[in-house]
């Protein structure tokens, strides 16, 4: 932590870095979870004595609880005594100096991606807090935001500066013994993001995380906690790239969010971590509960996410609509390649009157890639007036990939409506053959009637993030049709 | 400009194209007329290079250069175009995105400079004012919940804008009402020129009124069973085609 470069430019080119694990020094603890464990990071922390209580808490609920095995997900079981749980790294000078140094095979696809790292960031003034293994190493555009009252730390910065925040805050969307994941989650955290946005204020510029994976066997669980108070809106960006991998590592990350009266909360995520090879070796297990609050009346969240990584996707980001006339939105595009398993969805629990929400659900399977929504829409008997949309479609690619929908719809109000729509479709020989005839080659035929499958999801998305969408959809597919 | 000489091709196991000889010439129309199930389309997804037909003797030169060896989008880039007897949608994909991506893909393979969308937008525009066809057309999906007529008018759209060297056009007067055959007859038509080819592919002679053929092949059980000048598409619109011989009629030879 202590060389945090002082321009953007360091700072950003701190991305370069990924494929790179041995070059830097941790200051890691040895490997196994126990109470010592959980004392030891919150000690390194420097954290007050409630933080400590919540993690021992949720710690010994996750003794007592076992991983959810409905997901339609297969792989190996975990041993939770072979992850070091914590790791920061000591020093940034080791890191890779030029572009020469870094994994040519990375190097590779961000060119195919046709955007440097550097840019991406830069367009539009986003604001990055680059998270580094475990610890946020740095965070820009700090000051401007401080003068209209906006924090956008790390989620240990928080702890130490805020912490009547983060008292008031953390575990009210996700409680510590929500799930398995969650749990261990609460009990281990290592950092993350906080936002606040105070009474009032709309946050002049997107705020964004990119998220990596490093140091060999290190889970990552990262801790997510954003709050818009009343009148208040942000919208946040979570980009996550991972280095390649022979072992299967896993992220059990949380993701908090309120929105109080009037506010607006926009949450978007590209995720592309290290699906595995073609056999299906390694990859990232991405575990991760997501939860969005619509405490306030009126008020409103939106996940927007493209998920084309990890050789396991389990995730569901959901909203509560407590609030009167809050506004719940799920826009998800899942591709499943060679290996990949992807069980994901949403949750809408309806609770206020007149609340509303809309998912639009596309998810896109190749080679033996297999995928799942699961979405439960629940309307509880106090939810006047509720209405919900779901839209689901699945598009598959050959004839060895699958597609399965388990849509779960409660209603205990009958003046809420429901309405669900799915579809299936295979792109078809006569869709590629008439571009193709037309003059495009097999492989931007194909990347162009999958992007228009995923409009309605893109369209969602700031612009920068939907340009990097669409060419990440492109090379994630490279090799599947022939 | 091509020359198909003995050209076999079957679907499955079953031999469609049982010996096809036809040359083209730079500046001709042909048209190509047949009973259904005849093998018109076959013909002309062969020549584009579709895989759903084998080609299993025979040989195409186009342009000096063995067709058979090149894939689907470098005979488009060559200058082949089909405008299909049944257009496919694509959802989410913008008509105006289409056409400018396959414009540029086949700029780029001649070495010309890709055009920026202004450039894109005029020249587009200007020929939508020919197809007689509404702006708002390009916004769409690629004929999403186009009517039968208006994917036909799309597809020459999308032949006037690419400019292609060799069009084959299999059946694009079907579906059409009389006006729109006359906007559709006028683009192809504003193509006519001495460097170009045309193969029209129809079942009727009211196509033939607005596009004038140079030569008239009748397509029968997998053989061009005859040819001639515009005549012949007279009178085979008085006799039918059951005297040119077909499936259950081996004995007819094309003169
Ligand atoms: N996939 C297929 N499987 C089996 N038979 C096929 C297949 N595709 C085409 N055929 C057959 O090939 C023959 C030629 O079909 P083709 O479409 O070329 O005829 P056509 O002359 O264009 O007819 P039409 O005037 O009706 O358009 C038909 O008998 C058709 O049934
Ligand atoms: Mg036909």
């Amino acid at each position: 932590m202590n060389s945090v470069p002082d321009t953007l430019e360091g700072l950003i080119s701190l991305e370069y870095r990924h494929g790179f694990e041995t070059s830097i020094e941790s200051d890691e603890i040895p490997k196994g979870l126990s109470e010592d464990t959980v004392r030891l990071i919150s000690a390194r922390k420097n954290e007050p004595e409630f933080l400590l209580e919540w993690r021992l808490e949720a710690y010994r609920r996750w003794l007592k609880m076992t991983p959810p095995t409905w997901a339609s997900v297969h792989y190996p079981p975990i041993d939770y005594q072979d992850i070091i749980y914590y790791s920061a790294p000591k020093s940034q000078k080791d890191g890779p100096k030029s572009l020469d140094e870094v994994d040519p095979e990375l190097l590779k696809t961000y060119e195919k991606l046709g955007i440097p790292l550097h840019e991406r960031a830069i367009l539009a003034g986003v604001a990055v807090d680059a998270v580094f293994d475990s610890v946020s190493v740095a965070t820009t555009f700090k000051d401007k935001l401080a003068e209209v009252g906006i924090i956008f730390c790390s989620f240990s910065e928080a702890v130490q500066h805020h912490p009547d925040l983060i008292k008031q805050y953390l575990g009210t969307v996700v409680p510590v013994q929500d799930n398995f994941y969650a749990a261990l989650n609460s009990a281990v955290f290592s950092d993350g993001s906080f936002v606040y946005i105070p009474p009032g204020v709309r946050c002049p510029m997107e705020l964004s995380t990119y998220f990596r994976i490093n140091a060999k066997n290190t889970g990552q669980f990262e801790r997510t906690l954003i709050i818009a108070d009343q009148g208040a809106s942000v919208s946040y960006l979570e980009g996550c790239t991972a280095p390649m991998r022979d072992e299967n590592q896993l992220h059990a990350a949380v993701v908090e969010l309120v929105a109080l009266e009037d506010a607006k909360i926009k949450y978007s995520t590209v995720q592309n971590w290290y699906p595995g090879d073609k056999e299906g070796r390694g990859g990232i297990y991405n575990f991760v509960t997501k939860r969005g609050d619509c405490r306030g009346t009126r008020s409103h969240i939106s996940w927007t996410q493209v998920e084309t990584g990890s050789a396991i996707t389990w995730k569901y980001p959901s909203v509560i609509l407590r609030g009167e006339d809050s506004v719940g939105e799920f826009y998800s595009v899942a591709l499943t390649n060679h290996r990949q398993q992807a069980d994901t969805g949403t949750k809408m629990i309806h609770i206020g009157r007149n609340t509303r929400s809309t998912i639009v659900s596309k998810g896109i399977s190749a080679g033996f890639g297999q995928q799942a929504y699961r979405g439960l829409v629940r309307m509880a008997r106090s939810a006047t007036g509720a209405r919900n949309h779901t839209q689901c479609d699945s598009l598959l690619l050959g004839d060895r990939c699958q597609a399965h929908t388990f849509p779960y719809i409660e209603v205990k109000n009958n003046t809420a409506t429901v309405e669900h729509e799915a579809s299936t479709s295979r792109i078809g020989e006569d869709q590629l053959f008439f571009c193709r005839q037309r003059g495009l080659s097999a492989e931007d035929a194909v990347s162009m009637i999958v992007n228009g499958f995923c409009k309605e999801v893109f369209k969602e998305l700031p612009m920068e993030f939907a340009v990097e969408a669409q060419k990440l959809l492109g090379v994630s597919l490279e090799g599947s049709v022939g | 400009m091509l020359s198909i000489r003995n050209l076999q091709a079957s679907v499955g196991d079953k031999p469609i194209l049982k010996g096809i000889n036809l040359d083209v010439k730079a500046g001709e129309v042909h048209a190509i007329m047949g009973p259904n199930g005849s093998g018109k389309s076959t013909l002309s997804n062969v020549l584009a290079g579709r895989e759903n037909a084998t080609v299993t003797g025979g040989s195409v030169t186009y342009q000096g250069k063995d067709l058979l060896a090149l894939a689907v989008e470098e005979r488009a880039r060559e200058g082949i175009f089909l405008a299909f007897q049944y257009p496919v949608e694509i959802p989410g994909v913008g008509n105006v995105y289409l056409l400018k991506a396959a414009l540029n893909a086949q700029r780029k393979h001649r070495g010309l400079p890709e055009l920026d969308a202004m450039d894109f937008l005029a020249l587009v525009k200007d020929k939508m004012k020919l197809m007689e066809m509404n702006e708002s057309m390009l916004y769409r999906a690629v004929n999403e919940g186009f009517s039968g007529g208006e994917k036909k008018r799309n597809e020459i759209l999308q032949m006037v804008v690419l400019e292609p060297s060799l069009a084959i056009l299999d059946e694009t007067d079907s579906g059409l009402d009389i006006d729109a055959l006359k906007v559709v007859s006028h683009g192809v038509n504003s193509l006519r020129s001495p460097d170009r080819a045309m193969i029209l592919v129809t079942h009727y002679q009211r196509l033939l009124d607005y596009i004038k053929p140079d030569f008239v092949h009748v397509l029968s059980d997998g053989r061009i069973q005859r040819s001639g000048g515009p005549e012949l598409a007279l009178e085979l619109e008085r006799e039918g085609y059951a005297w040119v011989g077909d499936a259950t009629n081996e004995g007819v030879v094309a003169p």
